[in-house]
């Protein structure tokens, strides 16, 4: 009998303690002042790698902060905007060529960023695009936006589209309907989608590095470069940050999705 | 409770079923569809165009597979894809094997618990530099791991620990992919374990089927589809990746991935078509591997 009420917690355990293993160091690198080999916890505790990336010195730091959140929130608005009307189309409807169109749509989901940036750079270089915070949303939005349609699609094949026929025929006008029927109804789906579609657009670096070309500084070119600086508690202390927005979007799409479960998400 | 399942989902398959006013398409499918072909496939187009050769930039624009005849010949690229290829196998079969074994158990044991649904999504979600970065603090010879095992054994290990990153095996590479991995392939699993219901398993047992006998003929069996297209979708990912093997991998050889970025990235501009085709090849791999995803899930799709 206890066998059988230990093992969910056992198993809870094991899990929590797999996923959370990789942030140890991290956390304890970024708190770290003095840390010589064979010391398992750092000779020295200290606050120097947290002042550097908030303090003006390390305003590089909060640039690229900045730099990564616009690029991810026009990459997931932009995705929005376009993808609520497909994702609408394609979870209420059949029409011909509906499998061709989800495949056009999931080969960008799955083809490597960087098997398309290179030839969009070219591309990119004759429209003054690159090195441009414009360009770097658009390379982002080659992934993002399939991404976001596929999730909407989902939303949308939940979504019973009497309801905004009852509210017409009850007078109200198209606008009303969108903003007190249509809206409501989807908007926990569409949350998921944008939250995850900018995290999609925050975790990215090569094709910002292609595209960007150094200009468009987000955090993870940064990340990178203070690994090759061997910075190792200023390099965990940022990255640390750039998990931050990770663990927030869990949290409010666990919210969010509350009942409905984790469909379509990914 | 299969049936009850799907008369539950016919109400509204209903509506589904309506043919699309072809303005609707138009106006509402057709921008966002233009956006992602013109991004995608435009990428490639022009991405292959380079390949052949064509570079107004330096006045040569004759069209020729010079590009990636040098790049397929070259003895590098038979290494460097046995590498990439090494690396995206391995770390799928070892995420799919844990991920049977987890989704089994969470099924088994704790199928209701958000708390775990929640903790698999972490990995999901996090992005692979951290992970990267992180894994290095973890297990390179001076790492936490290393450190741990010499108080451990009371003797210093630094010079006999093995070393995991930058290593001949990309160690380092494949557990980065594993922790990422084997949540989503988990999760995919679930979906199906919930699904599938009891009955079949009651009337195995009742039909005298052992426990291994009913895993092996009755719940693999279900799970295939959607084991087989998660695996297609992590190899084609792992295949791909960039900047794990950028950060953990060995000066050489490189992953295809790395070894494309260094091509396009080099002073030399005639290395740079050998870069784009060797993404172009990536991509192709990786289409290939999908085309095959689906046409696995193909079946599991025409049933809902």
């Amino acid at each position: 009998m206890t066998k059988i009420t230990r093992a969910p917690l056992f198993l809870l355990l094991l899990i929590l303690f797999m996923v959370s293993l990789p942030f140890v160091p991290l956390l304890l690198w970024s708190m770290s002042e003095q840390w010589f080999y064979p010391g398992i916890l750092p000779q020295k505790f200290g606050l120097r790698a947290w002042h550097y990336v908030f303090s003006t010195t390390g305003e590089q730091i909060v640039n690229g902060l900045s730099a990564s959140f616009a690029v991810a929130l026009a990459t997931s608005l932009t995705s929005l905007l376009l993808g609520i009307p497909a994702g609408r189309v394609l979870g209420l409807y059949n029409f011909r060529w509906k499998r061709t169109i989800s495949l056009i749509l999931l080969l960008p989901i799955v083809v490597p960023p960087l098997s398309t940036s290179m030839g969009l750079h070219f591309w990119f270089l004759q429209l003054g695009l690159t090195e441009t915070f414009v360009g770097v949303v658009l390379v982002h939005l080659t992934f993002c936006l399939p991404y976001t349609i596929f999730v909407l699609w989902g939303v949308f094949s939940d979504f019973n589209p009497d309801f905004e026929a009852q509210a017409r025929s009850l007078g109200a006008t198209p606008l009303q309907t969108l903003l007190q029927v249509t809206l409501p109804m989807i908007l926990p789906g569409v949350t998921v989608a944008a939250l995850f579609s900018f995290l999609l657009s925050w975790s990215q670096y090569l094709c910002t590095l292609i595209i960007g070309g150094g200009k468009i500084l987000t955090l993870p070119i940064l990340l990178f470069s203070l690994m090759d600086a061997g910075d190792r508690p200023v390099a965990s202390a940022v990255s640390l940050v750039f998990i931050i927005p990770v663990v927030l979007v869990l949290l409010a799409s666990a919210h969010n999705l509350g009942r409905h479960g984790f469909k379509g998400i990914r | 409770m299969i049936r009850e399942k799907k008369t539950g989902r016919g109400h509204l398959a209903q509506n589904k079923n309506q043919a699309a006013p072809p303005l609707n398409l138009f106006f509402l499918l057709g921008p966002a569809l233009m956006v992602v072909t013109i991004l995608f496939g435009g990428g490639l187009i022009i991405g292959f165009l380079q390949a052949l050769g064509y570079q107004p930039a330096t006045g040569i624009t004759t069209l020729s597979l010079q590009h990636f005849i040098t790049v397929v010949s070259a003895p590098d690229f038979r290494v460097s894809i046995g590498l990439t290829l090494y690396i995206a196998l391995t770390s799928t079969l070892i995420a799919a094997i844990i991920s049977i074994c987890l989704a089994l158990s969470i099924h088994r044991w704790a199928a209701n618990n958000r708390l775990i649904h929640f903790i698999l999504q972490v990995p999901l979600a996090a992005p692979h530099l951290v992970i990267g970065i992180s894994m290095i603090f973890l297990i390179a010879p001076s790492g936490l791991i290393a450190r741990l095992s010499s108080h451990l054994l009371g003797t210093e290990t630094q010079s006999t620990f093995p070393v995991l990153v930058n290593d001949t095996w990309s160690i380092g590479i494949i557990l980065v992919y594993i922790w990422k991995e084997i949540p989503f392939i988990t999760l995919m699993l679930l979906a199906v374990l919930k699904n599938m219901g009891e009955e079949l398993l009651e009337v195995g047992a009742t039909l005298k089927a052992t426990p291994v006998q009913r895993f092996r003929f009755i719940t693999l069996p279900i799970l295939r589809p959607s084991l087989y297209a998660s695996c297609c979708i992590v190899f084609a990912f792992t295949f791909g990746a960039f900047e794990i093997p950028y950060l953990l991998g060995q000066s050489y050889p490189l992953t295809l991935p790395v070894w494309a970025y260094r091509n396009f990235s080099d002073i030399d501009l005639l290395a740079r078509p050998e870069g784009i085709g060797i993404g172009l090849i990536i991509a192709a791999i990786v289409i290939f591997s999908v085309l095959l995803a689906e046409r696995l899930l193909s079946h599991t799709w025409q049933d809902r």
